[in-house]
């Protein structure tokens, strides 16, 4: 029996049919994508307290941008803001594809897979360019 | 046609009042469009302030203190990182929003929930933007 439908007895009503939910459908890729758009917006949301550190850091002081530098450079630190560029990228793509929706097109089949597929793809490789890039800058690769 | 008499028991302000009556003011706050709206004119204005963002970052990626203080001296720069600060807090706490009216069951914890969406939003805007005013001003 679902969660719901026990609360409804306890709650001493009868269980009624509830519409069809995520455990019901088979994953589909742009029902993943659209759970990678909520959680990567979760983690955006999070993520600007990185941003406002930085920007805090470089108004503090030499010193303490030099500290807050050093914790954002380290390998942890990297991959923190590997991970930040591709939630950004991923939700950045995810969410010209509802700009595209929002305009009435793109809503048959095969457009809805290949933005998915525009969107998946697109986030990784955007995520690679612009790390190859800073890395290069920085002299690391 | 007549109504036949019989004893009518003293009505309640609730019996009399009418479906519609009843229904009026239970819906939406009928603020939807406008959220809907604002969420998305701040998703085209991030999408541009997001890419230059990620390329002046890029550029500045792992530089040192006087190369930042150098960068955001310069007024484009300031304004690139105030706008995407605005347009960026609306759109996460329009869109934090959305999360916890889909998730959060309980009427108190919504509310509270809410209201330190709101609150989280703006001290990290106001700070982001104290620091930017403060590097692009000197100091």
């Amino acid at each position: 029996m679902l969660m719901a439908q026990a609360n409804q007895k306890a709650a001493g009503r009868p269980a009624r049919p509830l519409s069809p939910h995520l455990s019901i459908y088979r994953l589909s890729n742009s029902m993943l994508m659209s759970i990678l758009h909520r959680i990567t917006g979760g983690a955006l949301y999070f993520g600007t307290l990185l941003l406002a550190w930085w920007l805090v850091a470089a108004a503090v002081g030499p010193s303490y941008y030099a500290f807050v530098n050093g914790v954002l450079w380290s390998w942890p630190g990297k991959i923190v803001l590997i991970g930040y560029t591709w939630a950004l990228m991923h939700h950045m793509l995810g969410g010209i594809r509802h700009l595209i929706w929002d305009t009435g097109r793109g809503f048959d089949l095969k457009s809805v897979n290949t933005l998915s597929n525009v969107t998946l793809i697109g986030s990784l490789a955007l995520t690679a360019l612009i790390w190859l890039v800073a890395l290069r800058m920085k002299g690391l690769l | 046609m007549s109504t036949p008499l019989r004893p009518t028991p003293s009505p309640t302000a609730a019996e009399i009042r009418t479906p519609l009556a009843r229904a009026r003011g239970l819906g939406s706050a009928k603020a939807g469009a406008e959220h809907f709206w604002l969420q998305r004119v701040t998703a085209v204005a991030n999408v541009v302030l997001v890419i230059a963002l990620v390329v002046l970052i890029v550029t500045l990626a792992g530089a040192d203190h006087a190369s930042v203080r150098t960068a955001l001296k310069n007024p484009l720069v300031s304004l690139l990182f105030l706008a995407f600060i605005v347009s960026g807090m609306t759109h996460m706490r329009l869109g934090m929003q959305t999360i916890i009216e889909d998730y959060v069951r309980g009427e108190g914890a919504k509310f509270a929930l809410l209201m330190l969406n709101t609150f989280f939003a703006v001290m990290v805007g106001l700070t982001s933007v104290y620091a930017v005013l403060k590097l692009s001003f000197g100091a």
